[in-house]
């Protein structure tokens, strides 16, 4: 757990070296950048690896492009499911407008924004605590953060939709509103523990300096400490963000009834729906999928970084 | 600095103990909500396993009657061995599979970062997405995409997932296929930090291809491979959304698995002492797992 402090930016990911080792890579010959020992100049060698990186493609990225070309297909169905659509329309994303889809696609910005948030503010607090500041006990509210990673939805879930149900000592029934999925996401041991890690490199002096001048202790996380933790706030940011989007199970338990679903879990309404086509389960697919697209392209080196963090830590 | 330790007695206390009550204001928020949503739960699951939980009748203490009638059910023990060949078929394929990936994608040209970029998307993308995309991949008839694909080498349409034979294989296929990109970053990080002057020292020495894999990258990645080991068998034991999405345990039973038997259990048969039951034996079960592993791995290498 006390392993070398983590530092997002600069941990060890697929391009690390390339930095410090640029100048000497042109002098090492190519063959030894890789365990394999690929060439770069043409050759069988090269054939081979153009080979099987399309096969690799295509193995796990061309069904992409299937769900994306069978959403704006007229008639999608498993036979006409291709690269290209056929008939281009948006007839399917039209009836899954019908069927509600954008309301369920409202539930999930909701829930993804509004547990984001609070994600990241109960998170940042905890972690700045935990770095900044000495206290009896602190190892173990560590070990207690980490167990909350450990701990996985799935084995609580049957207690936590009673707990859901009816708060314990203030006795709300969080049932049916959003809350009732966003609370549970608050406190998330990831985050804790990217953020207490990269919050304890930050130099004493820059806090020292600020104390002197009288900074108060939210001043100093908001105006001093915050500021220089983007990239740290970056990677819980992503993680938590793919983390919630894919939640399947809390917002199943959550529920009242099914307008209260995410969009993720509401695609299996529509699939159920003997009145709709495949080609409408995509396009419900595909509105399910954007907003994690758009977020790991954007932030992809973050969410890169963030896995090998976790998994270093883990 | 300096002031703090000349201010007079009383002032000092009072500084003090503000500050020691400080640090505990940052983590109410965090520490509250993990306690509520998840230490709570994980209480009230242990506690309710002992219970014959009846809704408005009170419940009922009964003992290990639970645990025992969940290990005595021939249906639960047809779970475990499911949960067993998806989660090991989904941890060792998706390691092999990984590996070989980031053999493939291993470099620093930018074409390699766009392909891993796109090879990555699985991970990303939410697991009932995926479920619904591979059950349309899956169509039964000759024009599902893959059997549309096993049509061009004049192989018959598979009912991958109608057919109780190949339902579980074919779930397996999907968490493979959704773990190894992801397997895949971790191991290319450990391969990044593989020396390379051990490369260049091997090819004078004349070693082959293999050879040079056995015995300089493998090492140098095992920590790698062991996080990853850990992680995907954690993650084989309690799946739950792959399958509940594909094939919602069926047909007649053949992919239902551990956490989707005691869903059913809890939500659907409102046999909630029972569910509890099957969920705790899980938990202790995964605490095991990742114990064993950490002692092994702190024995094994030192990092």
């Amino acid at each position: 757990m006390s392993a070398p402090a983590i530092d997002p930016v600069r941990t060890p990911v697929t391009a690390t070296p390339a930095r410090k080792s640029a100048g000497k890579q042109r002098t090492t010959p190519a063959r030894f950048d890789t365990a394999l020992g690929w060439s770069d100049r043409p050759g069988p060698a090269w054939a081979l690896r153009v080979l099987l990186c399309a096969l690799a493609l295509g193995v796990f990225a061309a069904p992409f492009l299937t769900v994306f070309s069978g959403s704006f297909s007229e008639k999608a169905s498993g036979s006409t499911l291709s690269f290209l659509p056929h008939h281009p329309t948006l007839l399917n994303f039209q009836v899954a407008g019908e069927r509600g889809i954008w309301d369920y696609f409202g539930n999930s910005l909701v829930i993804a924004g509004g547990g984001l948030l609070l994600q990241l503010v109960v998170c940042t607090l905890a972690a700045y605590a935990l770095a900044r500041h000495k206290f009896r006990g602190q190892a173990l509210i560590l070990t207690l953060f980490m167990l909350t990673m450990m701990l996985p939805e799935e084995v609580i879930a049957i207690p936590l939709s009673l707990v859901l149900g009816h708060v314990p000592v203030v006795g709300l029934d969080l049932k049916g509103t959003v809350w009732g999925v966003i609370l549970p996401l608050g406190a998330w041991g990831f985050s804790v523990m990217v953020l207490t890690e990269f919050m304890k490199d930050i130099p004493a002096e820059i806090e020292e300096a600020a104390r002197i001048d009288g900074v108060g202790e939210l001043r100093m996380l908001w105006q001093v400490i915050l500021p220089l933790c983007k990239p740290a706030l970056g990677v819980a940011g992503v993680l938590g963000f793919i983390m919630i989007w894919d939640q399947y199970l809390l917002p199943l338990i959550a529920a009242k009834d099914p307008t209260d679903y995410t969009v993720t879990v509401a695609l299996s309404i529509l699939r159920t729906d003997p009145e709709v086509g495949s080609g409408v389960v995509l396009a419900g697919a595909v509105i399910a999928l954007v907003p994690s697209l758009i977020v790991y392209l954007l932030l992809q080196r973050s969410l890169v970084t963030g896995i090998t963090a976790g998994a270093t830590k883990g | 600095m300096t002031a703090t330790v000349t201010t007079p007695g009383p002032r000092r206390a009072r500084v003090i103990s503000k500050k020691a009550v400080l640090p505990w204001l940052f983590l109410a928020p965090g520490l509250l909500l993990a306690l509520v949503f998840k230490f709570l739960p994980m209480g009230k699951g242990v506690w309710l396993s002992f219970f014959d939980v009846r809704p408005f009748l009170g419940d009922r203490w009964v003992g290990f009657d639970n645990y025992t009638r969940v290990l005595t059910d021939h249906r639960f023990q047809d779970v475990v061995g499911h949960t067993l060949v998806l989660g090991i078929g989904m941890s060792l394929g998706g390691i092999a599979a990984g590996f070989l990936l980031a053999l493939l994608l291993e470099g620093q040209a930018r074409s390699l970062k766009i392909i891993r970029t796109a090879v990555f998307l699985p991970v990303v993308t939410a697991t009932a997405v995926v479920g619904e995309m591979w059950r349309l991949m899956y169509y039964p008839t000759s024009d599902g995409l893959i059997n549309s694909g096993l049509g061009l080498f004049g192989l018959g349409p598979v009912p991958y997932l109608d057919n109780p034979d190949t339902a579980l294989w074919a779930t397996t296929a999907m968490g493979i296929w959704m773990l190894a990109p992801y397997n895949m970053v971790i191991i290319l990080a450990g391969l990044a930090g593989v020396d390379r002057s051990l490369y260049e020292a091997a090819a004078m020495d004349g070693v082959s291809l293999w050879q040079r894999l056995r015995h300089i990258t493998l090492p140098a990645i095992r920590p790698a491979l062991g996080i990853v080991l850990t992680l995907a068998a954690i993650r084989g034991l309690r799946v739950f959304t792959e399958v509940y999405v594909l094939t919602g345990g069926g047909p007649a039973g053949s992919t239902d698995v551990w956490m989707t038997r005691a869903y059913t259990l809890g939500f659907s048969r409102n046999d909630i002492g029972g569910a509890s039951a099957a969920s705790v034996l899980l938990l202790c079960v995964t605490l095991l797992l990742t114990v064993t592993v950490n002692y092994f791995r702190k024995r094994g290498d030192v990092r």
